[in-house]
């Protein structure tokens, strides 16, 4: 075969990936004063942060002033029951209230209060109200800020450009290599640091509320390029995605309707919730739909069970599914028609009255909602130092969802966006640093180039006549049934043993037409980085042997303290992953006081 | 379960045709949902741009029986079963194939509108700003950049001369978002009329009818700054002014 042709493009930092963190990152950088490319694998503006709803958590104490970061702490850090990398929980709660007034500076208009400051509102798993939010399309808000920020910084902007390998010199990361999907063109990226921004894998599963573009590009990247994963075993799925129409199945329903006084109800007309009270979260969860109703305004009450985190809620309804209490398209029912009035419906949560009215013909203030829960999240990720986000390959540094150690097991509601901007800037700015500190030129191996170049021409030459659609499908139908919210030896067994069995036959992809914009070329490409992460999730969840957080297995259902004190490691050695357990960093003792305050 | 049949333009920017995909419809599918079972059994290698599938992204874009719309968001039982619907790419941007098309335009005119530069904030390094002077701006902030506004505007549809000194609706409710800021401290006049090119507007509303996000395009953005306009610097209107101004009513 000829040698493939292909464009060159240098920078001192290039940013894959251009959502909250990837634009944040791309915009500290170029404070440093190093030139800055950002690749984004669509259109500038369409990430998937721009389908966040429900807010940014801070604790900026607008609505109550008894909040502040160790409260913000200790909740993210029992919200991931306690495996959290406490130093990321540390700075995310510290700088998550700066990073939301510096949205603000930058043009975001968030709701107010009544004093005309940002308003914050009520999530699961928060102790107060602390979501600052436009309506329920905060990440629409938030994308738009940092991208209409970045335009104006010197920032080269590569659009609908997908990388598919990072490229070494030495130990160290030396750029990238991938291709333009509007022309099929290879280009190479040569750079002294890479930041990924490249967010999450819900594409491996079948019900996700995830885009075409979470194919875990980033995780697989830095897995072959030499850099430790953790947690991929923690996979979030979201208690309420919608169930119906088929169609739509798996489309978020913010949070937020819970947080503005939704509730969720069984096919009987109970507040199931209630029967579902974890013993770690009894002492500050109401017990009674009263005092649950009254915390709402007074925080004197303990929260109410619809507010649990995530992990707990999405197990809570699957279990009344399971034991036919569900609704009639196998979800539950989340009413918030009968508690408030319409009026405040649309005007708190005007992308879901329209959501479920245009696409599944629901008035959602006068009809309850059909939820059931959709994968959403993966907190684990690229290994990363806390302060630097570098991972442990010299030279490359993660933030956001492809970074993972801040949520631990479960990521609560509204920290995600906080993440994004929180380390997203601190990778932008030690991304900056590493690069101006390296000296010489930049070396990349023209070789292993241009088999990068050979290997994503292969499909369109191959005699084999597997669809790549139909791989992905089967894949998504893999690890919903046998890795999803409920898990067992036996069945993640024979889930790596179809995993296997579809790597075979993605080596037999064949793609027709040609490399401009060719969605089954892409699709193909992309095969090799699903099938990579929903390995590692398998390898991981085989692995932990308890029930955290994002991880229930049948066949451990309890939590086990001996894994409260490690991360599953992966790491690619010889060119198969190699799973270990490696213990997680100690929390300083004035940290551990804020948990004996109060149960 | 209802077979459609779709004619989907394929082609690139030297020419292409339209051709016909027989496909099912099951309960409460949309347009891209056929589009996608299209890609995954018969046409491969259609091209199509999407990412949210919930109206919140603004990438999916298209002509669907002439009319824009987005795909994500046109639901199959607004159709007769049986029925023939055509799908075309947005018709103001140059194809690149089937229904994706270069929209960097959008992106060359949204660098140059002038950013936000805000007051300094209250002693205590906190922004104030009261909901109710806030709410207008909001309403502009919903753009989900779909791009549908600037794919009707007759200005550049069929008029590729008109690009470079317009900036169409989309742009428009961009400076009429910054300047409703409350805190903003920039005169964007002299960009709107020079560069932005307001005054080719002849406010036919047809951008505010496609907006999927039902944002008062014309009403809430252009018109009132086509008067501000009118009132600071066009020199008819000052003209005018200035001579019924001048002028004696009869007794």
């Amino acid at each position: 075969m000829a040698t493939p042709e292909y464009e060159t493009h240098e920078h001192d930092v290039i940013v894959i990936g251009a959502g909250g963190a990837g634009l944040r990152a791309a915009i500290e950088a170029a404070a440093q004063g190093v030139s800055v490319g950002l690749i984004c694998k669509s259109l500038l503006g369409k990430a998937h942060t721009v389908m966040a709803e429900g807010g940014i958590a801070a604790a900026m104490g607008n609505v109550w002033p008894e909040d502040n970061w160790q409260v913000h702490f200790r909740d993210t850090m029992r919200g991931g029951k306690m495996v959290n990398n406490w130093r990321m929980a540390q700075l995310h709660a510290q700088e998550a209230p700066d990073r939301v007034l510096e949205l603000e500076r930058w043009g975001a208009l968030f709701d107010r209060t009544k004093e005309g400051l940002i308003l914050q509102r009520d999530f699961g798993g928060h102790r107060y109200a602390r979501l600052a939010h436009v309506g329920d399309r905060t990440g629409l808000e938030m994308i738009r800020t940092l991208q209409y920020h970045a335009i104006h910084q010197g920032i080269d902007v590569y659009m609908e450009c997908k990388v598919e390998r990072l490229l070494k010199d030495g130990d160290r990361v030396a750029g990238a290599i991938g291709y333009w999907r509007n022309t099929g063109r290879f280009v190479l990226f040569k750079a002294k640091a890479v930041v990924l921004a490249t967010g999450g894998i819900g594409k491996a599963w079948k019900i996700t509320s995830n885009s075409w573009e979470y194919t875990g590009d980033g995780q697989s990247a830095a897995l072959w390029a030499g850099a430790d994963l953790i947690d991929m075993e923690f996979v979030q799925f979201h208690p309420t995605g919608m169930v119906w129409p088929p169609s739509v199945r798996g489309i978020l329903v913010t949070e937020g309707v819970r947080g503005d006084g939704g509730t969720l109800k069984n096919n009987k007309g109970e507040r199931f919730m209630f029967n579902y009270i974890p013993e770690f979260f009894k002492g500050e969860t109401a017990d009674n739909e009263k005092e649950a109703d009254a915390w709402y305004a007074d925080k004197k009450n303990r929260r109410t069970p619809d507010l649990l985190p995530r992990d707990e809620v999405a197990r809570a309804i699957n279990s009344e599914v399971k034991a036919g209490r569900g609704s009639p398209h196998g979800g539950v029912f989340l009413d918030i028609c009968t508690r408030r009035p319409a009026d405040y419906i649309r005007k708190r949560l005007p992308s879901m009255y329209h959501q479920f009215k245009e696409l599944a013909g629901v008035d959602i203030t006068r009809e309850p909602m059909e939820v059931g829960p959709t994968c959403h999240y993966l907190m684990g990720g690229v290994r990363v130092d806390a302060d630097t986000t570098q991972a442990t390959v010299p030279g490359l540094f993660a933030a956001g969802e492809v970074a993972a150690g801040l949520h631990g097991s479960n990521r609560l509601g509204g920290n995600s966006l906080s993440d994004l901007v929180v380390f997203g800037r601190r990778a932008g700015l030690h991304a900056g640093l590493y690069a101006k500190n390296l000296a010489g030129a930049l070396r990349v191996d023209q070789a292993e180039v241009e088999a990068a170049g050979r290997a994503m021409l292969e499909p369109f030459s191959r005699s084999g006549g597997e669809n790549p659609y139909a791989i992905q499908a089967e894949l998504q139908e893999t690890m919903h049934s046998l890795v999803g919210i409920i898990r067992t030896e036996s069945e993640m067994r024979q889930a790596l043993g179809k995993i296997e069995g579809l790597k075979e036959r993605a080596k037999k992809v064949r793609v027709d037409g040609g490399r401009v914009y060719n969605p089954g070329w892409h699709t193909a490409l992309d095969l090799g980085s699903l099938l990579t992460v929903a390995e590692c999730t398998t390898l991981a969840a085989l692995e932990r042997k308890e029930s955290r957080g994002g991880h229930t297995r049948d066949d451990h259902p309890y939590t086990d303290d001996t894994w409260a004190k490690v991360n599953v490691v992966l790491r690619l050695r010889n060119g198969a992953v190699q799973v270990s357990r490696e213990p997680l960093p100690e929390m300083p003792a004035e940290l551990k006081a804020l948990f004996q305050e109060r149960k | 379960m209802p077979t459609f049949t779709l004619k989907v333009f394929r082609g690139g920017p030297t020419g292409g045709d339209f051709r016909d995909y027989r496909v099912d419809a099951d309960e409460g599918m949309v347009i891209l949902d056929l589009v996608h079972r299209i890609q995954a059994t018969q046409a491969p290698d259609l091209a199509c741009r999407w990412n949210c599938k919930a109206g919140k992204c603004g990438s999916c874009s298209a002509e669907i029986d002439g009319k824009p719309r987005l795909m994500c968001m046109t639901r199959m039982d607004l159709f007769q079963p049986g029925r023939t619907i055509s799908i075309a790419p947005i018709r103001t941007f140059p194809i690149i194939r089937d229904l994706v098309t270069d929209v960097s335009y959008n992106y060359v005119k949204a660098k140059q509108v002038p950013p936000l530069r805000l007051k300094p904030p209250d002693a205590d390094g906190r922004y104030r700003m009261m909901q109710e002077d806030i709410d207008r701006a909001q309403e502009f902030h919903k753009c989900i950049e779909c791009f549908l506004c600037q794919d009707v505007c007759h200005v550049i549809r069929d008029h590729e001369e008109h690009k470079p000194a317009f900036s169409g609706p989309r742009f428009f409710i961009k400076v009429a978002g910054l300047d409703m800021h409350p805190l903003d401290t920039v005169d964007r006049s002299e960009f709107v009329q020079a560069q932005a090119g307001i005054g080719l507007c002849n406010i036919t509303k047809c951008c505010t009818e496609v907006c999927p996000e039902h944002i008062h395009i014309t009403d809430n953005g252009i018109i009132p700054m086509k008067e501000r306009m009118a009132d600071n610097v066009d020199p008819i209107v000052w003209l005018l002014r200035k001579f019924r101004g001048g002028r004696k009513e009869p007794a």
